[in-house]
């Protein structure tokens, strides 16, 4: 899918604004809004630059309202613009939450197809920054859960950039996390020109045969280095980046544990009901047989994000997962 | 209309008295008496449907309803300014509007029969599906309506709420953003007076709806909304209003809800037979047909005869949806995404296994 060869040092952010710039450029009915995204350019500089080359009426700052903004995004959307919306926060998304639930992920079906909502709400979210309170969270479970939805969170530059040109082309709604903690902590060689990955794909990082890891977001560079400590300890772990919360890949996570016969995956979200749940859950439908040991949830716990002195005790460290690695190859 | 009406006067834009006399010459709008006849005549079918669907769902042949009866004007006027290509972004108290768009009483039916089909308004355009969360669509017609504007087109938003809709923080962003954006969407609160049971006093310390535009720099006009002429005028004023580039408007509709919130709820707990009455003599058929009277453009033999016919038309609609066919499974799974992701495709065809074991179980 790669579709130039000239190459550019880029951060998730850098990526992730020159995604938009290509986009803007190539179709005009794709419009860029949200608190502090225009002259300010966000407030991690996401959209920086953009409202000065397609002008105000493309790009702008919107009143500062979560549901005012998804909910004139599905108004847009109906009537034929592509919005791109960014709530400042994951943490303050809720407000908008009914805008997404009840009419951005069920347009498409109330109206029998006469009526599409092809909006992308872009929005940072993950801990580990010290940051104040809800601003810490990962949530993208609830978006999992709300049917008509996709969900995307990239964990390179590289991804952050093909998957958010996936996102805008795709004519659903798409709920594009961003970890924030790797904003600017990953740089790597991303194509200038435009090129895509496809929603709904997996990609294996690296293949190994002990054990599978899955895990996405800012977590996926936490595990490769436990499975630099993994190495040494000899376990070969095969990691995926999930990429794509919904659609789900089941089919590559459920080859690999058909190879491996372990799982972990790894999240910084609560425990229960999550991502990491509905994970186990394939692999016991779809790889019962070959599995050597219970599938593992390494994540955060049912609790609140502790505020920054007590975060430590939350975030899921490169040590656990080694040690959660350990223990099922050893069960 | 809107200085000498200003919401902080809590003055009520009228034009017809309760017995069709025209009492406000100034802002009586030239109409055609062919245009007023159809007016009428749509008022009048919006509410024998409206009166036969409860009784459709009395007995039985329909689900959950929720009556129009009392507030005909309203949609009416709407019905009548709106044009083809101008955006309907309605609740779900305005038959009429929804009539006047292109939506047919059998898709209505099909709609509370429970079928989505029926919220495709095939031949309707620019027609947003019934929102039942309470002001939510507010914010879909500022959307629009901002479409409308970056494109430079020749359309303007109508969108509906209810009086206990303008409690809803959506109504507020959505009235806020319009104001902030200068979008080409007129709001339309139907004060019926009562959201369920809850009466308007409960509702706000505001002395009326339409002062609430203050707070957002928008004009909005308080209007008599049993009464066709003030509807009409208010209309026709905020369309060229919004036409000279002046910004949204938001217009309060003084109405009575005379039926139930819906075919569940019974009104007698909790308001009383006095006060029904009281409003009975503000009725908008009753009224537009005293003025249509006294001006010979309408008897009450033509009515009668009009009535009949339209009972035949509705019950001919409403058989149509009741011999629709079954809602299909593929139904249930086809529209949620442009493409099905293969999660759904499997839910799906494990559900029709199990379907294909039950009929072999017959």
């Amino acid at each position: 899918m790669e579709g130039g060869t000239e190459m550019k040092i880029m951060n998730m952010v850098n990526a992730i604004n020159n995604a938009l710039d290509i986009k803007l450029n190539e179709d005009k009915n794709i419009i860029v809004y949200g608190q502090d995204v225009g002259v300010e350019g966000g407030v991690f500089r996401v959209t920086e630059g953009l409202q000065k080359k397609y002008g105000k009426e493309r790009v702008f700052d919107s009143p500062l309202a979560e549901s005012g903004i998804v909910g004139t995004a599905v108004g847009m959307a109906v009537a034929g613009l592509r919005p791109v919306v960014e709530m400042q926060f994951s943490g303050f998304v809720f407000p908008a939450f009914n805008q997404i639930l009840s009419h951005a992920a069920r347009m498409r079906n109330r109206s029998r197809g006469r009526y599409q909502t092809p909006i992308l709400i872009r929005m940072p979210y993950g801990g580990g920054i010290n940051a104040l309170e809800h601003h810490s969270e990962s949530m993208e479970a609830l978006f999992g859960h709300v049917q008509g939805l996709k969900v995307v969170i990239p964990s390179t530059p590289h991804d952050a950039k093909g998957l958010l040109v996936s996102a805008i082309e795709s004519n659903d709604t798409v709920i594009f996390m961003e970890p924030k903690r790797i904003y600017r902590a990953i740089k790597q060689e991303v194509p200038e020109e435009k090129f895509s990955i496809p929603l709904g794909k997996a990609s294996i990082v690296s293949r190994g045969t002990d054990i599978t890891i899955v895990a996405y977001g800012a977590m996926l560079r936490e595990v490769q280095k436990a499975m630099v400590m993994a190495k040494a300890a000899g376990i070969s772990v095969e990691l995926i980046d999930l990429r794509s919360i919904y659609p789900i890949d089941r089919d590559t996570i459920a080859n690999s544990v058909k190879k491996t016969g372990r799982i972990i995956t790894v999240t910084e979200s609560p425990k229960s009901f999550g991502v990491a749940s509905e994970i186990t859950q394939i692999v016991t439908e779809d790889a019962f047989l070959s599995l050597e040991a219970p599938p593992k949830r390494v994540t955060g716990f049912d609790t609140i994000v502790p505020l920054p002195k007590g975060e430590h005790h939350y975030m899921v460290s490169p040590d656990k997962i080694f040690y959660e690695i350990e223990k099922t190859v050893k069960f | 209309m809107f200085k000498e009406y200003k919401p902080i006067d809590d003055k009520l834009f009228s034009i017809i008295d309760d017995d069709g006399i025209v009492k406000n010459k100034k802002w009586m709008p030239a109409l055609s008496d062919e245009h007023l006849q159809k007016a009428y005549k749509d008022m009048l079918f919006a509410r024998v449907a409206d009166l036969q669907i409860v009784n459709y769902q009395r007995q039985g042949r329909i689900y959950t309803y929720p009556p129009n009866y009392g507030q005909e004007a309203i949609s009416g006027a709407a019905g009548s300014i709106m044009r083809d290509n101008d955006w309907l972004v309605p609740a779900f108290r305005e038959m009429g509007a929804y009539l006047a768009k292109g939506a047919t009483l059998k898709e209505l039916f099909l709609y509370f029969m429970g079928y989505e089909d029926g919220s495709m308004f095939k031949n309707a355009n620019n027609f947003l599906p019934m929102a039942v969360p309470i002001a939510s669509q507010l914010l879909h017609a500022t959307g629009i309506a901002y479409e409308v504007k970056l494109k430079k087109k020749d359309q303007i938003v109508y969108t509906f709420v209810g009086d206990g809709g303008t409690s809803e923080g959506d109504f507020h962003e959505a009235v806020n953003f319009a104001g902030s954006w200068n979008v080409p969407v007129i709001f339309i609160v139907q004060n019926n007076q009562y959201g369920i049971s809850t009466p308007f006093s409960v509702q706000t310390a505001s002395k009326n709806i339409a002062v609430k535009s203050v707070a957002y720099g928008i004009e909005g006009i308080k209007v008599d909304g049993n009464d066709y002429f003030a509807m009409y005028a208010a209309f026709e004023n905020a369309v060229n209003h919004i036409k000279s580039g002046l910004g949204p408007v938001l217009i309060e509709a003084v109405t009575y809800r005379k039926g139930a919130h819906t075919t569940s709820d019974d009104p007698t707990k909790y308001r009383t037979k006095e006060e029904e009455q009281s409003w009975d003599k503000k009725d908008p058929l009753k009224r537009l047909k005293a003025f249509l009277i006294s001006k010979e453009l309408w008897s009450e033999k033509e009515e009668e005869k009009l009535i009949v016919d339209f009972k035949k038309e509705v019950d001919r609609q409403f058989v149509e949806a009741e011999n629709y066919p079954a809602y299909p499974l593929d139904d249930v799974f086809q529209f949620m995404y442009s493409e099905m992701p293969e999660d759904l495709k499997k839910q799906k065809i494990e559900h029709e296994k199990f379907l294909k074991w039950k009929e072999v179980q017959k």
